[in-house]
């Protein structure tokens, strides 16, 4: 009885992981198979041919959207990382005037549904001139506040002797964050680079708003420009244009697991 | 002291402008909006109420509004159930435990439109894997995505089956507080399993299940992608989202007054539903 028990979870378990990862093979195999066998079921394609490959990466510029990607995803993670811990040491670490209303403003900003500002956003950028820059993808994102937060409540339980030493040899507010803060912040730093940069690279409703010209686009973006407008044409290359926004995910997914589940799950950010 | 004071101001200085910029004014300019007529194009006009009238009579959004309800009718039950129980399995000695957690976290950090598009395939008529699935079963295909009665359900199973791995760690993290004399003292009482979960297991998890209602609530008003991708908002607007609206609205007529109009009218929605859910399974748990 125990042991059919057992045998009956296993299954369970092993039936719902497969319709977690099927789908994803299917769009792997999918990519690979010429349009005539897209219809079956089979994971091995009988012709596999490169074609939605080559036909995907001569159609649109997807090269450029992966390098507009990661510049984007990871100067927003860096920003995030460098400016926000530098306010995060100050609200934590530091008695100056102003500080309580900072940390309440950002709690206020975590509860305002991002499209409440979306469109006034959307009009600031316009009127800057920054429409199709990187500057329109990437400013409104160079700080955030749950990083800030998780980042200042990290700061308060380091110990305050350590600043005092170091104080007392004469070192500045910068160089106590950057070289005793930082080393021992290291848990929460991978956190916040992680759901930070994964944010980041997974958004799609920013970019459709302020991005028009297919140069600037990144991935998502030009992923559902390019599978909506046609351009793809068919169902193997739109699959493998998908694939170039998958594959480097899954990588560092499968290395960074454990991290990954984490970050995402913690920071309540989903993609 | 005083160098502390400068510190500190300098420091957090560059935040607090960030905060001023693209936090507070938004906020402001949001309201304002709602008064305005606006184009991008020619100087904004004060239109006192008109978009507040327009928007109490406009249907679309009301469909929209009414879509998301039906979303939300099969999502929020689908989510708990299947996040509970996969997090039920997995909270017990297995064989390759962090493999089977990864396996329902991988669809948390694919991308959305990646999701949309893959599953647009999956559902197809006639070529996709789920109507090959069914025809070898000996059952006749469905036309998922063309339907007008099966398009926003399938589009809700899609997003449960997205996000379910996200609640399952929630859960997951709820189970382990669970105290072992608890379980133990139950079974001493002769609980049958059914009873277990009943009595102990789901009242004690009662926080994580209100934190799965909460986001998932949020995130189901904040659709946007899966519609835009998959069906247009169609067929016969069925499946037309909120923030597909806006979107609609801001980018397509240029119609800022109006739109931002939705994306105040959305957060007070979002509050409000939140609120009430939050007092219902409150007085749930009192009885």
């Amino acid at each position: 009885m125990k042991m059919l028990k057992r045998i009956a979870l296993y299954g369970v378990l092993a039936l719902s992981a497969l319709t977690f990862i099927y789908p994803f093979l299917w769009m792997a195999s999918a990519t690979l198979k010429p349009l005539t066998e897209i219809g079956t079921l089979s994971l091995f394609p009988d012709h596999a041919t490169l074609d939605n490959y080559r036909t995907m990466w001569a159609r649109a510029p997807f090269g450029r959207a992966l390098i507009n990607s990661m510049l984007v995803a990871g100067t927003i993670t860096a920003s995030v990382l460098v400016f926000g811990s530098i306010s995060a040491y100050a609200m934590a670490r530091l008695r100056f005037r102003g500080s309580s209303v900072l940390n309440a403003a950002t709690m206020a900003v975590l509860l305002i549904p991002g499209q409440l500002t979306l469109i006034p956003l959307y009009t600031l950028i316009v009127q800057l001139g920054l429409i199709d820059t990187y500057a329109a993808l990437i400013l409104p994102y160079v700080f955030n506040a749950t990083a800030i937060l998780m980042m200042r409540q990290f700061f308060l339980q380091i110990p305050q002797s350590l600043i005092d030493s170091a104080r007392m040899d004469g070192m500045g507010e910068m160089r106590i964050l950057f070289t005793i803060f930082w080393p021992l912040s290291k848990p929460v730093l991978s956190i916040v680079a992680i759901f930070i940069f994964m944010g980041s690279w997974n958004e799609v409703l920013w970019p459709l708003l302020v991005v028009r010209e297919q140069h600037i686009m990144t991935l998502p973006q030009l992923l559902t420009v390019f599978s909506l407008g046609g351009g793809a044409g068919s169902v193997g290359v739109s699959l493998a244009s998908a694939m170039v926004l998958v594959i480097p995910v899954v990588i560092a997914y499968a290395i960074l697991q454990r991290n990954f589940i984490e970050s995402m799950a913690g920071s309540g950010v989903k993609g | 002291m005083r160098a502390e004071q400068r510190s500190g101001s300098l420091m957090a200085a560059p935040y607090t402008a960030f905060l001023l910029i693209f936090a507070a004014y938004p906020i402001l300019f949001a309201l304002a909006l709602v008064f305005m007529q606006w184009d991008l194009v020619t100087t904004p006009a004060f239109s006192g109420f008109d978009n507040v009238r327009l928007l109490a009579n406009d249907g679309r959004f009301w469909r929209a509004v009414a879509n998301t309800f039906v979303f939300l009718s099969i999502h929020l039950p689908l989510q708990i159930a299947s996040a509970l129980a996969l997090a039920l399995a997995l909270n017990r000695p297995l064989a390759f435990r962090s493999f089977w957690r990864a396996a329902f976290f991988l669809p948390v950090v694919i991308s959305g439109a990646v999701v949309a598009i893959l599953w647009s395939n999956l559902y197809a008529t006639d070529v996709g894997l789920i109507n090959g699935v069914l025809v070898r079963l000996g059952l006749s295909p469905v036309s998922w995505l063309t339907n007008p009665s099966t398009a926003m359900p399938a589009i809700a199973a899609m997003v449960t089956w997205k996000n379910v791995g996200f609640y399952v760690i929630i859960y997951l993290a709820g189970l382990q507080y669970i105290p072992r004399s608890c379980k133990e003292a139950i079974e001493m009482e002769g609980a049958t399993t059914w009873q277990r979960f009943r009595y102990l297991t789901l009242p004690l998890l009662l926080p994580q299940t209100i934190l799965v209602v909460t986001l998932s609530t949020i995130n189901g008003f904040q659709l946007f992608i899966e519609p835009y991708v998959m069906t247009g908002g169609g067929p016969l607007r069925r499946t037309y989202s909120i923030v597909l609206y806006l979107y609609t609205n801001a980018f397509a007529y240029q119609k800022m007054g109006y739109a931002a109009t939705i994306g105040v009218a959305l957060a007070l929605i979002i509050g409000t539903v939140v609120f009430i859910q939050r007092r219902v399974i409150g007085k749930a748990e009192a009885i």
